[in-house]
């Protein structure tokens, strides 16, 4: 009574060889094939987009050494290029953005995760998460006319309270490294947000209850708890702020202030890797000029590649889930 | 003792009253941008915006009907390099896949989607513009498209990977071959959620800039084809908002309206299609 299981690889062999299609598998080969060449492609792809930009900043390269990061002229004209004054530049923006967005961010984080009932929080979440789908460009709007205009009227309050610091003297421009650095908060503020949130709450109940329960207050048991217990990921979010910023282009472009100096006082204009590329590509004249730009696009793939690693890396040991 | 347990329940309560300041503070945000933008964009948007060209300088009136159907030939292509490459790709590492290649897929799009939006500019300068010698629709909506890979690879595969093992049997079971299955049951299974990922990441390279500014470059004129230079709605922002005209930063503010009322609906309607379909990803 064997009859069943011999008859049925049968049936695939009839239909099998009747067309070229089964021939191959049930199609499952051709199949194969299409789906991992597109998955080659992408690997090709990047492979070429390093390959690219090292090949096309030779010139460059070959010309300046190392000198190229560590010069601090700018000068087309004369055909000196340094990355010094842009690295700096994007830098301290990325800087400034982190220490102002990383307290609201966390701080938001905790209230989305540990104190707002879920309905609450899932509505805000979602408007937080509406704010990273902004593009940059509305944000570069919104700072050359509002932002701005509003820094330059509270100059006076910013000044006393932060006067005394070294890196807030001299005339304040409005359009400043400081000004791209406030911008640049607002816009990775969501990124932490939603993040640390999700680490927060894969965080489990019973750390929160144990800490009650030996008497510790809500805050004691958030603060001691549950958020060194999410402190990696928490870090890997504001590492992932951190490489947004690093490459966000059009906002800074549009406030900075265009000007390739070093200078320690946030008020005072500056320029950023990604906006000297955005402002200066399509005028670059000359082998040398256009290659400098495309080593300047290398340095700044370089930095966020190790540091989207770096919070990849943080974000995966914590959550299941590496990717955003 | 009893000075301490105030003291504690002083700062539990300042502390929290702070986070929630926190929460407040971000959200205000987003209302604020959204109120200031339909107020200021809202307000100058008018039928001339949607039908007419640019006009020249210290001309009033015109429009950014040129920029618009730029924005969309742009998106068309970035969809047409963006959407199969990375599907297919999703669909191979989530029903193929084996071990080590997977992981080297996973990595370079990660590293892919990672790089920042400028420097895919600078690639997609070196690969279409340079040897062609001329801006053109092509080169921006590679540029877009590049970008588009790696979240429609990954969203792919996030779907297609929530569609129960069973179902995947129960197809096989019927004597459906590997591939049959997959077209047949996986995918439609995950199409909903698939779909929402492509909007989403279409709503995304929308507003994107930095990668047009040296490939689709901009034009005052209508680009027929695709070989020419063309106007993009996130580049005609860029250009309107810091030059010194009045009338062009109105405009700019109409076209930052519409930019934005797009990308939200299209993030509203993808978002709430997802929780409605069960899913609890993205």
């Amino acid at each position: 009574m064997a009859t069943p299981v011999a008859e049925l690889p049968a049936a695939p062999s009839v239909r099998r060889a009747g067309s070229f299609f089964w021939g191959l598998h049930g199609g499952d080969k051709p199949a194969f094939l299409i789906t991992i060449s597109c998955a080659a492609a992408i690997v090709l792809v990047t492979c070429l987009l390093v390959y690219e930009l090292f090949v096309n900043s030779a010139v460059s390269r070959h010309k300046f050494g190392w000198d190229f990061l560590f010069s601090r002229v700018w000068d087309p004209v004369a055909g000196q290029f340094g990355a010094l004054p842009f690295v700096y530049g994007t830098v301290v923006t990325s800087a400034l953005a982190l220490v102002i967005a990383v307290p609201l961010g966390v701080g938001a984080a905790i209230f989305l995760s540990e104190l707002a009932p879920p309905r609450v929080s899932d509505t805000l979440t979602f408007l937080v998460e509406l704010l990273a789908a902004v593009p940059s460009v509305i944000f570069g709007l919104l700072a050359v006319f509002v932002l701005v205009p509003f820094l330059k009227q509270i100059e006076p309050v910013l000044r006393s309270v932060l006067g005394w610091l070294p890196t807030f003297q001299g005339p304040f421009y409005g359009f400043s490294l400081f000004a791209a650095g406030v911008i640049l908060a607002i816009m990775v503020l969501p990124f932490i947000i939603s993040i640390s949130r999700e680490v927060l709450l894969a965080v489990p109940t019973d750390q929160r209850e144990a800490a009650l329960a030996l008497g510790a207050t809500k805050w004691e048991s958030t603060w001691q708890v549950v958020v060194p217990f999410a402190r990696k990921g928490i870090t890997g979010s504001i590492f992932l702020a951190l490489a947004r910023a690093l490459g966000e282009t059009m906002a800074v472009t549009m406030v900075i202030g265009n000007d390739p100096k070093i200078s320690a006082s946030l008020f005072a204009p500056g320029y950023s890797i990604a906006a000297i590329i955005a402002n200066e590509f399509t005028e670059a004249t000359g082998d040398l000029y256009t290659s400098s730009l495309i080593e300047l696009g290398l340095v700044l793939f370089a930095l966020t590649i190790l540091i989207n690693g770096i919070a990849r890396l943080l974000i995966l040991t914590t959550t299941r889930r590496g990717e955003t | 003792m009893d000075r301490l347990l105030i003291r504690r329940k002083a700062v539990n309560a300042v502390m929290l009253g702070l986070t929630g300041l926190c929460a407040l503070i971000a959200v205000g945000v987003l209302v604020f941008i959204v109120g200031y933008l339909f107020y200021s964009g809202g307000s100058s948007l008018n039928w001339n915006f949607f039908t007419k060209l640019p006009t020249p300088v210290g001309e009033s009136g015109g429009g950014m009907a040129n920029a618009i159907l730029g924005s969309a030939k742009v998106l068309l292509l970035a969809s047409l390099i963006g959407v199969p490459i990375g599907f297919l790709g999703g669909v191979y590492l989530a029903e193929f896949g084996g071990t080590t290649f997977p992981f080297v897929v996973r990595y370079m799009t990660d590293l892919l989607n990672g790089v920042p939006s400028i420097v895919i500019g600078i690639f997609a300068f070196t690969l279409i513009v340079l040897p062609q010698k001329h801006f053109s629709t092509l080169a921006g909506g590679m540029a877009l498209g590049l970008m588009m890979i790696p979240i429609s690879l990954r969203s792919t595969e996030e779907f297609l990977r929530a569609v129960p093992v069973s179902m995947r049997e129960g197809a096989m079971a019927l004597g459906a071959t590997k591939t049959r299955a997959i077209v047949t049951v996986v995918v439609p299974a995950a199409m909903q959620g698939i779909v929402t990922g492509i909007m989403l990441n279409l709503a995304r390279v929308a507003g994107e800039t930095a990668p047009l500014l040296f490939t689709s470059f901009g034009n005052r004129f209508w680009s027929p084809g695709w070989g020419q230079p063309t106007a993009t709605l996130p580049v005609m922002i860029f250009t309107y908002a810091i030059a010194p005209y009045e009338d062009w930063h109105r405009q700019a503010w109409s076209a930052g309206f519409v930019l934005l009322s797009l990308v939200f609906a299209v993030n509203v309607i993808a978002r709430l299609a997802l929780s409605r379909g069960g899913h609890q990803r993205r």
